[in-house]
């Protein structure tokens, strides 16, 4: 029984492990960070430091360094941009993003073209884009896990001060906290989540495990500690049922050609957001 | 232009004072939002803040709260240093996402501490805390609900215990009563007349129509054009003293204790002339205020 679920080799193959591992670690992080996201309407901003993001991790593909850099050194870059032009006003923010989501999709463009043309393959396209989690080199792990435990860390740290800033900044100032700079390094540890979620499911789908666990958690509590376990826990599910798929894949049609992780992360992400939003409203008590 | 400042009975003068604002002026980009207001507020005393829109009751408890500096003058607190837990706020405009997951009692607990770095830890001191003042606002009903997904009145009862908390000296709320209907607004108005008594507290109630508050205001502070007059109702809410704030004649009708001021017909004999000319038009008296 067990065997037509989990095809053979599933456990004691390496870069299932490894995949595992990033993957529950991203997932984490991004619930913890993901559930701010969606308290302070900053799905668009999370969505453009990821494509921005794709330009870092294109040239470090060119430049034969490992993408995760490429993707935190541009996307934390990208939010000291994007705080710089504004992001706390509702239309600076709509600009900010907009502006530096041009800029890094630009860039990008040109690196994955040249990528393209000297290796001949459409390989880092592919990876940068979409993610391949089962690609990726042990050495990494370790990277995770630091950059993860900062953006986590940064949640913990802020965590009163953040979510009364993001209820309301004017309660908030009222008490003197400095709104701006929670603001900001929010932003940071939002770029760094990004980039964790961009290795592992792409920068194009990077926001979709940031933002759905996250919205899907806000639908089944209504409070904001137990939204962020429910959000870890939503995405560490929905990363390793993804990842156990993509290798059952292997043996769907077409033969003995896996399909994506991301894909299935994605969809599975989205059902369980249906599904949560289908549960019947409770009243005020949900 | 001098400002009508009217010192209270010989009662409260002996009293320390919650609040004193010194002869506060507030310029911005050229215009004057506040000039040479003055007045002070006295603990357990319950005042209210009445002016229409953009008379500067905003503007004022930014001064109050230290987040707009001021152009000349000065404020003190009655406990001498600040804090930031001398003072409770209650701002404007509140709007929650109704999937916010935060519960009523949730924000309350923020008044504690949401200045803390760190995550909580549960506590049976500051859970105790937090059920005091769900009782002492009537929120037992609706403390675990989501706060976004509660009525305008039920928000404020959240909100005032939000800032009530931390053992503020002085309260301050800006326009609570906007958005409430009639019930409402006489619930909130009880309840926080009740808590300035028991609790020793300053209120300070920022409101355009002063009739909901008239059965418990013991001070008016009387804003109009940036200037203030302030003493009892009795003493503010004549038509010399007001007259003489908005710079041309208006009318004070008694009407079953109630009160309304009605705008003068032409004659602006006073009309203050140090205005900028984009000053919004709605500075003037209302034509007749609300009964």
């Amino acid at each position: 029984m067990t065997s037509a679920i989990f095809e053979p080799g599933f456990f004691s193959s390496s870069s299932v492990q490894l995949a595992g591992a990033v993957g529950a670690i991203v997932a984490i992080v991004a619930g913890c960070v993901g559930v701010f996201t969606v308290i302070r309407g900053q799905s668009f901003a999370g969505e453009a430091l990821g494509d921005i993001g794709a330009a870092g991790g294109s040239s470090a593909y060119l430049a034969g360094v490992a993408p995760l850099w490429g993707f935190m050194a541009v996307a934390v870059a990208a939010a000291g941009v994007m705080e710089m032009i504004g992001i706390q006003r509702t239309r600076g923010r709509d600009l900010a993003t907009g502006i530096v989501l041009g800029a890094g999709f630009g860039l990008a463009a040109l690196f994955l073209y040249l990528g393209t043309t000297y290796d001949n393959t459409t390989g880092a396209t592919v990876t940068v884009l979409f993610g391949s989690v089962f690609a990726l080199d042990t050495s990494v792990l370790p990277l995770v896990a630091v950059f993860g435990a900062v953006a986590t860390g940064t949640i913990l740290l802020l965590y009163r001060p953040l979510l009364l800033v993001s209820v309301s900044p004017e309660l908030a100032s009222a008490r003197r906290l400095p709104v701006r700079v929670i603001g900001g390094l929010y932003l940071l540890a939002m770029a760094l989540a990004v980039a964790l979620s961009a290795v592992t499911i792409g920068a194009i789908l990077s926001t979709a495990l940031l933002v759905g666990p996250a919205a899907t958690a806000l639908q089944l509590t209504r409070r904001p500690g137990r939204a962020i376990m429910t959000a870890g826990l939503i995405g560490v599910g929905a990363m390793w049922l993804g990842i156990l798929l993509a290798y059952d894949s292997y043996y769907w049609p077409p033969l003995h050609h896996g399909w994506p992780v991301s894909f299935f992360v994605v969809t599975i992400v989205l059902l369980a957001y249906i599904s949560s939003r289908a549960i019947p409203a409770r009243g005020p008590q949900t | 232009m001098t400002t009508e400042v009217l010192t209270p009975a010989a009662s409260t003068a002996a009293a320390q004072k919650a609040l004193s604002i010194d002869d506060v002026t507030v310029r911005l980009g050229g215009r004057t939002v506040l000039e040479h207001v003055s007045f002070s507020l006295t603990p357990g005393e319950f005042t209210g803040l009445i002016g229409s829109n953009g008379a500067g009751k905003t503007t004022l408890f930014r001064v109050i709260l230290e987040l707009q500096p001021t152009t000349s003058g000065s404020i003190h607190l009655g406990s001498g240093r600040r804090s930031k837990a001398d003072i409770g706020y209650v701002p404007q405009k509140f709007l929650l996402d109704p999937d916010m997951p935060l519960r009523g009692r949730d924000l309350i607990a923020l008044g504690l501490d949401g200045q803390r770095l760190g995550v909580p830890l549960p506590s049976k001191t500051r859970r105790a805390r937090v059920d005091e003042m769900v009782d002492a606002v009537d929120a037992r009903d609706f403390a675990d609900a989501r706060v976004g997904r509660l009525s305008g009145g039920e928000q404020q009862r959240i909100l005032i215990a939000h800032a009530l908390i931390s053992r503020p000296k002085l309260l301050l709320l800006d326009e609570p009563l906007a958005n409430l209907d009639l019930r409402a607004a006489q619930d909130v108005v009880g309840l926080l007349s009740r808590i300035a008594a028991e609790q020793r507290i300053a209120v300070l109630i920022s409101a355009h129509e002063m009739n909901p508050l008239l059965p418990v205001m013991d001070r008016i502070v009387y804003l109009a054009a940036g200037r203030a007059a302030s003493g009892t109702v009795d003493e503010v809410v004549r038509s010399e003293v007001l007259s003489k704030l908005y710079g041309h004649h208006v009318d004070v009708l008694r009407v079953h204790g109630r009160v309304i001021v009605v705008a003068g017909t032409g004659h602006d004999e006073h009309a203050p002339e140090e205005h900028a000319p984009d000053e919004p038009a709605d500075d003037g008296p209302p034509a007749v205020e609300i009964v």
